[in-house]
């Protein structure tokens, strides 16, 4: 299986080349791409130095323009394919019927992998953007459980590629318009899941209450840490009771899962995160690798060792991970 | 510019009724003034109210009642189990279907004339056309699109492709495979007791002050604030616009679908029409999207 690790700058792409990324997925800088943060992602001098430095290495550089454009913007997705051709981009991940098709008819040689923003969920649907668009792979969203899994990569049409850790969506990527319903902003809109412009951090008697566009996402007490106000990872009241009613602050992770997921067939395992650190990337790159190298070799024995454990824990949101979808009780 | 007067349609059934409300209540619809029903199950496929053949029942009594019948799909597919099911659904023969997922355009381009819902994701014109070339006869703008992108796309619609616009209701925001009622009450997902039964309106979900926010139904989160374009009907005509769609609630359906047809028509004004429905929505109005702001949010009607 290959490895696809993100990266948000320069300096990532470099450090996830150098620790074995097969792989790296980077975005121009703007809300082309589903990370559109402040101070992340490529302008054209970068990516064609990004691009030089992993192909230099044998590593293969992919551009994520997959958000939705609608009618005023549309010119601006158009030119992010152009770009992304014009620099010699290995694939471009895309979600949108609409830009998958200019991409087909003005360059048919770039090979495209549908976004998990597609939110393609079987094999019918990946089979549409294949027949239709001549996609090469696609990536899964983050709600499917092992069997499922299994079902989807035994009929799908092509290759297909899952998120292995990072952030956890657990709504459909794609189909998620929680944050457009507080912010105005959604990922499909706009590149960012509850964006930081509506954040508020307000200290309280009552503790330290973060607000996502004045909507109290969560309060939190003197001891507890405060996490930033992703809206579905908030503490709401249903049924009398308060809690994590959508989803905990949690990671992904289901470096446990490699051999299964090898003997499926499926193609590469991607990480989440383009808008974390350098130092977030060098240590889930590395550790990744070694998982998927010990994977490969022997695949019967394999077990994830304790320090890989320990340092993807001091890197996940929450400090804890979970093994999501993949694990049938958490649906 | 020439105007015209939308039709009305009723969406899907969100909610997990048992038989005999279902029943009744499309009993009670078949004489409203509603021009088109969508039956059908969108959320879970553990839900069965109604046997297949029972729906085609339905659908038939309502066709014979004079509505243009729509058979609307599974929203979220995951197990084989379902895409079977959608392969047999996209076979029916007699009834169009609305596409809830590119596996339900799969089945039906080039083959038979189809609509989309809501959830599929047609969020430019060039989207709209290549879809249009494969059969797209109708599709639902996306929820959370403005009228501004309704404009634009109107104006480059490929010849022969209506417009449905969702006009009232709580609007559909989330699918995940997780089940957030079962969640709620600490139940496994593969053993819910359909407790989707005891909430058919949905489950409020609340802040932690009190504010009503969100509304868990199964693996659907919608929104606990009511969308309401009424006000807006003037400038829906305007944009050429075919289709109303009005989603159902488990009290005051038929009421909403008559003060839509009558404000339609000019026997009542729009700040009526929007008065009286103020009074029939579980928590409050929205309509923030419209005018390209937060979802939540509720702007006065404008001053005309």
């Amino acid at each position: 299986m290959k490895l696809v690790c993100p990266a948000g700058n320069l300096p990532s792409l470099k450090t996830a080349v150098d620790q074995g990324a097969d792989a790296v997925y980077i975005g121009f800088k703007d809300d082309t791409n589903a990370r559109h943060f402040a101070g992340l992602n490529f302008d054209d001098r970068r990516a064609a130095e990004g691009i030089q430095y992993a192909h230099e290495r044998g590593a293969k550089v992919y551009a994520a323009i997959n958000t939705y454009p609608q009618p005023s913007g549309w010119e601006c997705w158009q030119v992010a394919v152009d770009r992304a051709a014009g620099h010699g981009m290995d694939a471009l991940i895309l979600a949108d019927i609409g830009v998958m098709d200019y991409a087909t008819k003005t360059w048919p040689q770039l090979p495209l992998h549908l976004s998990v923003q597609g939110s393609a969920t079987n094999d019918a649907a990946i089979r549409f953007y294949y027949e239709h668009f001549n996609i090469r792979r696609a990536v899964l969203p983050r709600v499917l459980s092992l069997e499922q899994v299994k079902q989807v990569a035994a009929n799908s049409p092509v290759p297909l590629e899952v998120f292995g850790f990072g952030s956890l969506c657990v709504m459909v990527e794609g189909r998620c318009l929680l944050s457009s319903y507080v912010t105005g902003r959604s990922p499909n809109t706009f590149g960012a899941c509850s964006p930081a412009n509506a954040v508020q951090w307000l200290e309280t008697d009552a503790g330290m209450e973060t607000r996502l566009n004045g909507v109290l996402i969560d309060r939190h007490g003197k001891d507890e840490p405060a996490g930033y106000p992703t809206l579905c990872k908030g503490r709401f009241q249903a049924c009398g009771n308060i809690y994590y009613a959508i989803e905990e602050p949690t990671s992904l992770n289901t470096i446990a899962l490699l051999p299964e997921l090898q003997a499926i067939g499926i193609e590469a395992i991607k990480l989440e995160g383009r808008q974390r650190s350098p130092a977030y990337v060098t240590t889930v790159a590395k550790v990744w690798r070694a998982a998927l190298d010990a994977c490969q070799q022997d695949p019967d024995n394999y077990r994830p060792q304790d320090d890989w454990m320990t340092e993807l824990a001091r890197v996940s949101e929450g400090s804890q991970t979970t093994l999501g979808a993949y694990h049938r009780p958490w649906q | 510019m020439t105007t015209s007067t939308p039709k009305l349609s009723l969406g899907p059934v969100p909610y997990f009724w048992p038989r005999e409300t279902l029943l009744e209540f499309y009993d009670r619809i078949a004489i409203t003034p509603v021009d088109i029903v969508y039956l059908g199950e969108t959320v879970c496929s553990k839900r069965r109210p109604l046997k297949t053949g029972e729906w085609l029942q339905l659908a038939a009594d309502l066709q014979a009642a004079g509505k243009e019948v729509m058979l609307s799909s599974l929203t979220l597919l995951e197990a084989g189990s379902e895409l079977a099911s959608l392969k047999r659904l996209c076979r029916e023969q007699g009834f169009m279907i609305e596409a809830n997922d590119m596996a339900a355009v799969q089945q039906l381009a080039n083959d038979r004339p189809f609509v989309t819902g809501p959830s599929v994701n047609i969020y430019n014109a060039r989207t709209l056309s290549v879809l249009a070339g494969l059969g797209l006869q109708r599709w639902v703008l996306p929820v959370e699109l403005s009228r501004e992108t309704l404009a634009a796309m109107q104006a480059e619609r490929p010849a022969g492709v209506a417009t449905e616009v969702f006009a009232f209701g709580r609007l559909p925001l989330a699918w995940s495979a997780r089940c957030f009622t079962s969640r709620a009450h600490n139940l496994p997902k593969d053993d819910c007791q359909f407790r989707c039964l005891d909430y058919p309106d949905g489950l409020l979900l609340s802040t932690r002050e009190d504010e009503a926010f969100l509304v868990l139904n199964g693996i659907q989160t919608q929104s606990a604030r009511t969308l309401n374009l009424v006000s807006e009907l003037d400038d829906l005509k305007q944009l050429q616009v075919d289709v109303l769609r009005i989603s159902p609630q488990s009290r005051h359906t038929e009421v909403i679908i008559e003060t839509f047809y009558h404000c339609l028509r000019g026997d009542i004004t729009a700040t009526e029409a929007e008065t009286q429905l103020g009074r029939l929505m579980p928590v409050g109005p929205c309509n923030g999207y419209w005018f390209g702001d937060a979802g939540m949010d509720a702007r006065l009607q404008a001053v005309r």
